[in-house]
């Protein structure tokens, strides 16, 4: 007879056996026979954040950047439903996490009970998949499942709600075999027959296009050594979605920049003229499409993508192959070299692409005495070339300008919250990444609103010793906001205002960490020379032109070719279809 | 501004899932949530071991939008399999309807004489009223209904469709 653990000691077995060894995590009534159980034990590290909100960014930072998955333990009630913006934001971006929750004892579920919340109803469509464990006997083998589902086919949350009194009963644990789903099977070898088409597409193609996203990053590494296998070999352009950013190097010269709303005009015009696209793990979102009957109207299109929902979703393709990426370019890559296709001859093609390059998109105007938030993401780029940093974001226009203006060589560097949107993600993510990655140089690029979304998390960086950097670029205005105030409501800047900041600098001191402002175009390089020779957290509160807008930028509703490329092109005011869009 | 509608068609979806706690929510859910329409859904355990379901779906959308319902509902962890029975061509759907019935004189006669008609069978009977049992598709069910509302039409429930591939093989 094997002996009986508790629930809450099978949780910790299960997690072991696994191989987990962090949690973020906060307390609370319904998880206390966890607690306890993480009290007796050292294998599992429990970072403890400030809100439950920070605790799925930090798990989903955590993934991001080292490729394992998160893991959250939160209360019931409130701690359940603070922690749905994290567990919907890794849905939206497919990160895998696994996200533990309390719930109240089987016998009181239903009854309103204290800090009762109906998580698996609430978390229903914001996850992968769910579960309440009513059973001890059941959990672990639910801890089991939930790790493989959150972490195969297209990654992405799992919630296990365990009552209380599941916690305290008994029942024995065998550490599984191989999980065998009856239901789940992803598919993740490609068709050969499929692979064979899309490589003599590509081989045949005048003006193709690689068009990669984050299922390429979600791969894992190999994968994106295949994508510059596959690049390199087809000689094609290659763009990126704002989650692949860091599959392709930036530094390649095949390497045409970010695509879609804020992309570049190379790689937004390539794509409008391109005769072939290559869709690699993307997902054709409104941010990257624009008008969608004006999408790329001329290219024949391959789509590889593991979530068969994913393909003629928005954009109806040629060659749609079910499949994870990774293995895809891997045996498109095989094929090409044991056909021997020969190196395609796109001179052509480069040369148009040249042309849109010389536009030279990304330019933007001198700020004179106040420093350009773009000037300020190019500086923080200099300054850390050769420390291969991750950075985080939040949301807004200083998002965009990272993506736009800071290059990235490899995977897992950039940790953005791209499907959701979530401001207050850069802070929590910058410290799971940090757990992770413990020598890491670890930077959020921060706007002066977003980072008061999740601010409390400065206490956690402090009392883990975690030296991440925290760079706001304070344009005192939800810039994003006044952007698109500017553009469709003639200037009316309702409500985004960043009325009444607080003294960043001394809110870090007061925290315990290093405060810096920058205020002067002159100062910037020695300011972030003492942000990245400073040895603990630090916060730079970087004062730049309150007015500058993110460009190119194509508005929504309009065709790639439709993109505004300065200020001076905006206008005023737009109709109602267009102010429809978000 | 006015907004688009686009034209949809009917299915009849056959869909076999894990028969766990919440799996008629995630599937009626996520037909709210991504704003597809349910006609009418029925479902029951239909395995020995009670651990498969079959759920019947009746939908109407367009086809590009048919063809994401399907994908949609596949990759839901515990959906086995997704079958358009409308697409796959040969299948028989039915439905199954108690209609009550209240009169007396001219229009007691007629609504027995109407039930005779479409073959639905008298399961309760009393002076003033009838229950009528009715099988059939959801069109004739239709229009026993429309025929009773003449005739003193009190209540109606319907078990929404069942539907199953025709030959020997499972589909
Ligand atoms: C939680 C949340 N609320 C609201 C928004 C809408 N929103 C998008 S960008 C933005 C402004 C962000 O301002 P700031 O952080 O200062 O960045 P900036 O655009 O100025 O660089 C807002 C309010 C959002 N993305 N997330
Ligand atoms: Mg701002």
């Amino acid at each position: 007879m094997q002996a009986e653990k508790s629930g809450a000691d099978i949780l910790i077995e299960a997690l072991c056996d696994i191989g987990v060894d962090t949690i973020f995590g906060y307390p609370g009534g319904a998880v206390l026979p966890i607690y306890d159980a993480l009290f007796n034990q050292s294998r599992i590290r429990h970072i403890l954040v400030r809100q439950e909100g920070g605790a799925v960014h930090a798990a989903e930072g955590y993934a991001r950047s080292t490729g394992k998955p998160g893991v959250v333990l939160v209360t019931s009630g409130p701690g359940a439903t603070n922690a749905i913006t994290g567990i919907t934001d890794a849905l939206m971006d497919s990160i895998p996490i696994v996200v533990i929750t309390g719930q109240v004892a089987t016998h009181l579920i239903g009854t309103d009970a204290f800090q009762e919340a109906d998580t698996v109803g609430l978390t229903r469509h914001c996850t992968k998949h769910n579960y309440l464990v009513k059973d001890p006997a059941k959990l672990g083998g639910v801890i089991h499942e939930a790790f493989h589902i959150a972490t195969s086919g297209r990654p992405g949350p799992v919630v296990i709600d365990i009552p209380k009194d599941v916690q305290v009963a008994t029942a024995p644990y065998k550490k599984p075999g191989p999980i065998e789903h009856r239901a789940y099977r992803p598919q993740v070898r490609p068709e050969t027959a499929l692979i064979e088409a899309a490589v003599e597409m590509l081989a045949a193609a005048e003006r193709p296009i690689l068009y990669t996203g984050g299922g390429i990053i979600n791969a894992g590494p190999g994968a994106s050594q295949m994508l510059r296998e596959l690049a390199r070999l087809s000689c094609a352009p290659v763009t990126s979605t704002l989650m692949g950013l860091g599959a392709f190097p930036a530094s390649s010269p095949q390497w045409l920049g970010m695509l879609g709303m804020h992309g570049t005009y190379e790689a937004n015009m390539a794509m409008n003229k391109a005769d072939l696209m290559v869709c690699l793990g993307a997902r054709f979102d409104d941010r990257v499409t624009g008008r969608l009957d004006a999408f790329s109207p001329q290219s024949r299109k391959v789509h590889i993508d593991i979530d068969r929902s994913s393909i003629n979703k928005n954009i109806r393709v040629d060659l749609p192959i079910v499949a994870d990426v990774g293995r895809a370019i891997e045996d498109m890559v095989k094929l090409w070299k044991a056909r021997q296709h020969p190196k395609s001859d796109l001179a052509e093609w480069w040369r148009r692409i040249e042309g849109w390059r010389a536009r030279d998109s990304l330019a933007f105007p001198g700020g004179g005495k106040e420093i350009m938030p773009q000037a300020a993401v190019k500086a923080l780029f200099a300054a850390t070339r050769g420390r291969d940093p991750i950075v985080t974001t939040e949301v807004g226009q200083h998002q965009m300008w990272a993506a736009q203006h800071f290059g990235f060589e490899g995977p897992n560097k950039w940790l953005t919250s791209g499907g959701l949107g979530t401001m207050g993600y850069g802070l929590p993510a910058a410290i799971g990444a940090q757990i992770g990655n413990p020598r890491a140089l670890v930077i959020d690029i921060a706007g002066e609103a977003s980072i008061q979304m999740n601010i409390q998390e400065m206490a956690t960086a402090t009392q883990y010793r975690l030296p991440v950097k925290v760079f706001i670029l304070n344009n005192q205005y939800m810039g994003m906001v006044r952007q698109w105030q500017e553009l469709s409501y003639a200037g009316r800047y309702a409500e985004s205002y960043s009325d009444s900041l607080p003294d960043f600098v001394a809110l870090a001191e007061a925290y315990g960490w290093t405060g810096i402002r920058i205020e002067d175009p002159g100062d910037l390089e020695d300011g972030i020379a003492r942000m990245l020779a400073a040895e603990g957290p630090v916060m730079v509160d970087c004062v730049v032109a309150k007015l500058a807008n993110c460009f190119p930028m194509i508005p929504s509703g309009a065709a790639h070719t439709e993109m505004l490329l300065h200020d001076a092109e905006v206008s005023g005011e737009m109709d109602d279809e267009a102010k429809a869009l978000v | 501004m006015h907004i688009k509608e686009e034209l949809a068609e009917r299915h009849t979806l056959s869909v076999l899932v894990d028969n766990e706690p919440g799996i008629l929510a995630r599937i009626a859910g996520m037909f709210t949530a991504r704003g597809y329409n349910i006609e009418s859904l029925t479902v029951t355990d239909v395995s020995e071991d009670q651990s498969v379901s079959r759920i019947t779906i009746v939908t109407s959308a367009s086809s590009h939008v048919m063809e994401q319902i399907i994908a949609q509902l596949d990759r839901l962890v515990p959906v086995h399999r997704v079958t358009d029975l409308t697409a796959f061509g040969p299948h028989v759907e039915r439905e199954l309807a108690l209609v009550k019935v209240a009169g007396r004189g001219d229009d007691r006669i007629e609504a027995l004489r109407l039930a005779d008609v479409y073959r639905a069978r008298v399961v309760d009977a009393t002076t003033a009223s009838f229950i009528f049992e009715l099988t059939g598709s959801t069109d004739k069910i239709d229009s026993f209904v429309a025929l009773m509302r003449e005739v003193g039409l009190v209540e109606v429930a319907r078990t929404g469709v069942v539907a199953i591939a025709r030959g020997a093989e499972a589909a």
